[in-house]
């Protein structure tokens, strides 16, 4: 197709040539087909979202729900001041998603520079690194939690005492470590893709040419590969973080945010106070700290996206 | 050089080393997979028999310390055991879950989709914009509304308020993703259909639809990918009657005594169906993941 007549399709598909009548009724058309999920995303997370503010004002446990009064900014107050879990949760999820993500990035950068060349084998050896992110993250949990991590039967600290090192109960001992290692585990995979996919749309004559030129194999990594990724390296940070804020599931499923609150991150304090302690001012405040921290990241996320749909 | 671009797609044959290196990082990643599923075939007094076996090697009468080294005699009976422990009636649920919100998820993604990906509306970029905000808020910043709403429709522990959370979680993703499948319809196509006169339905059902099957069951797959292994909104507003597959490895959590192989058992059931869609939908998922950005 020459370049002109596909601008010219691409013009016809903005606004297509109908007469003025045959527009209006598309554009109804258009909303009708977009209202229902619009809709639906407004109800079933925008309107949620309201109420959590509004209790967030409230005084109100359910164990106690014929006494629901208005709090004001009581339940943040508390949270900020009084909460001695609040910030140390507020400190376990950063260092959780920052370590997360970067230790992620990285091993998944090498495992995409390990996939991207040719020898045998090479689809399976995608299949398997590409696999962890696959496991139901509470099989993985329990499986990191008992058969490796265990420090009489798992495998891990079997390896460890091969080579002579003291037995270390992990998720006693290192549990943040602990988790962050399993969240690593099954991440990094993800990383993989999107930097794979950023190392294939680069041109192969660009990396053949500066081998001509005599670059070494790290110049050609450093100032070709790198600077092309780093926008699939924002995307997959920038994603990864906002998946890996949420983390539960590995908690749950192996510390229950313990040894005592040592491993607790702000998601896991949340489900603890809304379904344990069951103060539904308490955790709407955390729940809409949690997202106004989201936002944050999320405002930079979205400028990376936008250059990414208006950049092909 | 031009053979070795019609090679496909990667840098030229790599040298040993790298291929050394490349299978030795993923047969470690991959090893918790392999000793997970190894030890669902063990009794559970091999189970923790270090160190460790994750070759099958069946015929042998031998007990578990007498074997050769790293190999097991692998029996079913673990499998047996959570199927009468009543694993099935959690997979049927989860199998419930992720069909049913599938459904809703097309019934709602794709008009959506087309109308967004053929600018049938204007600000369609906001629209889209709109839908992947909804994906970044967390699950934690509307559970205690949405669990207080639940209970006051009678909706706790039931089917039913899963299907509806996991609608929403997927539906963004869907909606980028058929976006970007319908973007890359050839523009004359439907310029011809709109010429022809064919209305927006049939445009959609008979011409557009069959072209992006492929993006329409690559979406599938994300979704269910998500909606199988969710945790945290089962764990929110089931209990027993509405509990899916994850909700059945709480058990595991404060278990006593040898429960490993058994607790393999039940991971590879719970885990198998996604790893296999996984694996069948490779291309796809890093434009899923993307949410369409990526190709």
């Amino acid at each position: 197709m020459t370049t002109q007549s596909r601008a010219l399709t691409l013009a016809g598909r903005r606004a297509p040539p109908l007469p003025l009548v045959g527009a209006l009724r598309n554009w109804s058309v258009g909303k009708s087909l977009v209202a229902p999920a619009v809709i639906y995303a407004i109800i079933v997370t925008q309107l949620p979202f309201l109420l959590t503010v509004w209790y967030s004002l409230l005084r109100w446990n359910l164990l106690r729900p014929d006494n629901v009064q208005f709090a004001g900014l009581d339940n943040y107050l508390f949270v900020v001041t009084t909460d001695p879990v609040f910030w140390s949760a507020l400190v376990n999820t950063v260092i959780l998603t920052g370590g997360s993500v970067i230790l992620a990035l990285v091993l998944g950068l090498l495992f995409a520079e390990l996939v991207n060349h040719r020898y045998p084998g090479r689809g399976i050896v995608r299949t398997m690194f590409i696999t962890p992110f696959l496991i139901m993250p509470v099989v993985s949990a329990l499986t990191w939690k008992n058969m490796l991590l265990n420090p009489v039967f798992g495998v891990v600290d079997y390896l460890m005492q091969l080579v002579h090192l003291p037995a270390v109960d992990w998720l006693a001992q290192f549990p943040l470590t602990a988790i962050m290692g399993i969240v690593v585990w099954r991440w990094a995979p993800f990383m993989m893709l999107i930097l794979l996919a950023g190392m294939q749309s680069l041109s192969e004559e660009i990396r053949e040419a500066a081998r001509v030129d005599g670059v070494s194999g790290i110049q050609e990594f450093r100032y070709i590969v790198l600077p092309h990724l780093n926008r699939f390296i924002q995307l997959g940070a920038l994603l990864g973080s906002v998946y890996i804020v949420q983390e539960f599931d590995s908690i749950y499923m192996t510390t229950q945010g313990g040894p005592g609150t040592s491993s607790t991150n702000l998601p896991f304090l949340i489900y603890q106070v809304a379904f344990a302690k069951k103060d539904v001012g308490e955790a709407s405040a955390l729940g809409v700290i949690v997202v106004i921290l989201t936002i944050l990241a999320v405002q930079y996320l979205l400028r990376v996206l936008t250059s990414l749909t208006e950049g092909d | 050089m031009a053979m070795r671009q019609t090679a496909g797609l990667g840098v030229e044959r790599a040298p040993i080393g790298i291929a050394i290196v490349a299978w030795v990082i993923a047969l470690i990643l991959f090893f918790p997979v392999l000793y997970l599923v190894a030890t669902s075939l063990k009794t559970e007094a091999a189970a923790v028999l270090l160190p460790p076996t994750f070759i099958p090697l069946p015929g042998l009468n031998l007990a578990p310390t007498e074997m050769p080294p790293f190999t097991f005699s692998p029996t079913f009976e673990q499998y047996q055991t959570i199927l009468d422990r009543g694993f099935g009636p959690f997979f049927l649920r989860s199998v419930a879950a992720v069909v049913g919100s599938g459904i809703l998820v097309l019934l709602l993604a794709v008009p959506c989709a087309y109308a967004l990906a053929f600018r049938m509306i204007e600000g369609w970029r906001d629209t889209l914009f709109f839908f992947i905000s909804t994906k970044f808020l967390p699950p934690v910043g509307i559970i205690v509304p949405i669990y207080i709403i639940m209970r006051d429709l009678q909706l706790l522990d039931n089917l039913l308020a899963l299907v509806i959370m996991y609608t929403a979680m997927n539906l963004p993703i869907a909606i980028w993703m058929l976006r970007s499948f319908f973007e890359e319809v050839p523009p004359d196509v439907i310029q011809a259909a709109q010429v022809d006169g064919a209305d927006v339905l049939t445009q959609m059902t008979r011409i557009i639809l069959p072209m992006v099957a492929p993006g329409l069951t690559a979406t599938m797959f994300i979704g269910m990918i998500f909606a199988w292994n969710e945790f945290f909104f089962a764990v929110s507003l089931t209990a027993t009657r509405a509990a899916t597959v994850p909700m059945f490895m709480i058990g595991f959590v404060t278990s006593e005594g040898l429960f490993w192989a058994k607790l393999a058992a039940a991971g590879t059931m719970a885990m198998l169906p996604v790893v296999l869609v996984g694996w069948s939908a490779q291309r796809q998922l890093v434009r899923g993941l993307s949410l369409g950005a990526v190709k």
